[in-house]
């Protein structure tokens, strides 16, 4: 049990963080935290961590901490599978995409350098957060790592496919958003009447392809 | 069955949320006031599932189209009754067209209006709770418009209504502006001062999602960018600009920014009652205060109610 810091959040929910440097790898520890703890709890897997929220009649903040730690120590760092791989169609730049060509400027690539390396590989859904289906994929190498805009958009068209932080991520609706947008999706994110409602989950896979 | 005349501020249909769906980016939402939403359905016999309508500040309005009994919690927003005060905390039997008004804020921000049988809407992701950003949930995903109509759900709309009035709450549930927290994480990183030693403000841009609270800004040492992890209804962020945030029922479930304190879930329903331009004050406390807290929280809850005829025969009879 080491990498992990155990943290109380209040009398009815604790915080696990996987430390590890290696963001892909926490986020496969903190999948596989998440799967095993779901039995009895309220389970809420991040990019590197798990929120565990519980009823305080039930348990004491000091039991999950202890009962997390047992779980940590079991296991298996393989054991994580990949879920489902979804090919994700984009129409990068122009209209769709009218941060690519500073995006790319800023990172000393051409654009098609950059949608050539956004396509290269299939990305992990590290965590779905932010937004109603919003994916948060990655990580990124740092050859496409940017910080975000410094003046948030109030208005992000919905299926715009954007990079910031070391991530890229797929707006499912339209809001306020600061990343970078470098393309457009048709595809659905969101359905609140689908079971699941959400095209991605944690642990799948994203292949981007430009058409 | 009561149809809206004015929607007044805001009034959106809400019920306990949608627990389990954080892990697909959806909000816990819900009653704001979940203790006032609790009582209410408890006055007219709903199980605690069942959807109330929240009414925020004043300038609402409902005609009553068949006879239903209904029960007001939570905020004295000056309901009245065909003109006459509506006792709140107490089941009332309403007949057709008499209406029933929300004339103004007294205190509080949101009232509680409970229906026999439970507010009916579709159920969206195991809730009928209103989730105004994402457009679903309630009526239409929206708040309610002029002439929209409440109608008990299928099925479950008592048959004897009359049975149902004259249910009163025996207890006022307190609602104190003085919010009492839990350190997170690094307390040596906060002065402890900072966020106790005067009120804030809540801000003008504060909402369902979560109260910005106004004051000296706080200083700290976290400037890192934090990877975002799991927040929920009660946390306080802290954003660069020193002003904490607050999380509400809204709120997104996860977070990218420092957490400074965790607000216990017993005093959450007092929060719930501010509105812009309000002050609330914060104390620390211990996780075993929270927890006893808690406990008598749930405790006040399973309460038996009391009959009391009197009260809700001389209201519906001076309509």
């Amino acid at each position: 049990m080491t990498g992990w810091r155990i943290l109380p959040m209040g009398e009815a929910a604790v915080l696990a963080e996987c430390m590890l440097d290696d963001v892909a790898a926490a986020n496969a520890q903190a999948l596989a935290l998440a799967c095993a703890l779901q039995l009895g709890f309220d389970i809420l897997p991040a990019i590197r961590s798990v929120l565990v929220r519980f009823d305080p009649l039930l348990w004491t903040v000091d039991e999950v901490a202890a009962h997390i730690r047992r779980q940590i120590d079991q296991l298996v760092p393989t054991a994580q599978a990949d879920g489902q791989t979804v090919v994700v169609p984009v129409r990068y730049g122009g209209e769709h995409g009218p941060d690519l060509d500073d995006a790319a400027q800023s990172l000393g690539l051409s654009a098609d350098a950059l949608v050539a390396q956004h396509t290269a590989q299939a990305w992990r859904v590290l965590m779905i957060g932010f937004a109603p289906g919003f994916p948060y994929i990655g990580p990124l190498p740092a050859s496409l790592t940017l910080s975000r805009r410094a003046t948030p958009r109030p208005t992000v068209p919905a299926g715009s496919v954007a990079i910031a932080a070391g991530f890229t991520g797929i707006y499912p609706a339209r809001l306020p958003g600061g990343w970078h947008l470098i393309g457009r999706t048709d595809l659905t994110l969101f359905d609140p009447m689908r079971q699941p409602p959400t095209l991605l989950q944690a642990g799948d896979r994203v292949q981007f392809v430009a058409v | 069955m009561l149809r809206v005349v004015a929607p007044g501020v805001l009034c959106t249909v809400q019920d306990l949320g949608r627990s389990g769906y954080q892990r697909f980016g959806v909000p816990v939402g819900g009653a704001m006031d979940r203790v006032a939403c609790a009582i209410a359905n408890r006055l007219v016999g709903n199980l605690p599932t069942a959807a109330c309508v929240e009414i925020t500040g004043g300038g609402a309005v409902f005609e009553v189209v068949e006879p239903c009994v209904v029960a007001v919690t939570g905020a004295d927003l000056g309901a009245t009754l065909n003109g006459q005060p509506l006792p709140m905390w107490l089941s009332v039997y309403l007949t057709a067209g008499r209406r029933v008004a929300f004339e103004g804020r007294r205190s509080g921000a949101r009232a509680y209006l409970a229906l026999a049988g439970g507010v009916d809407a579709p159920l969206v992701l195991g809730s009928r709770s209103t989730y105004l950003p994402g457009g679903f949930g309630g009526l239409g995903g929206r708040g309610l418009q002029m002439d929209d109509v409440l109608r008990p759900v299928p099925g479950q709309a008592p048959r004897d209504l009359i049975r149902l009035a004259g249910c009163a709450w025996p207890v006022a549930v307190d609602y104190a502006l003085l919010i009492r927290i839990l350190p997170f994480h690094d307390p040596s990183d906060l002065r402890s001062a900072d966020l106790t030693a005067h009120p804030w403000r809540v801000g003008a841009s504060s909402n369902r999602i979560g109260l910005r609270l106004e004051g000296p800004p706080i200083q700290t040492s976290q400037s890192r960018e934090v990877i975002s992890f799991g927040v929920f209804p009660g946390v306080i962020q802290l954003p660069p600009d020193g002003q904490p945030i607050l999380l509400m029922a809204d709120a997104q479930p996860t977070g990218g920014y420092p957490v400074v304190a965790v607000v216990i879930q017993a005093d959450l329903h007092r929060a719930a009652q501010a509105l812009p331009g309000d002050e609330l004050r914060f104390a620390w406390t211990t996780i075993a205060e929270a927890t006893h807290a808690w406990r008598e929280l749930q405790r006040l809850l399973a309460l038996p109610v009391e009959e009391d005829d009197g009260t809700a025969l001389a209201a519906a009879s001076r309509g």
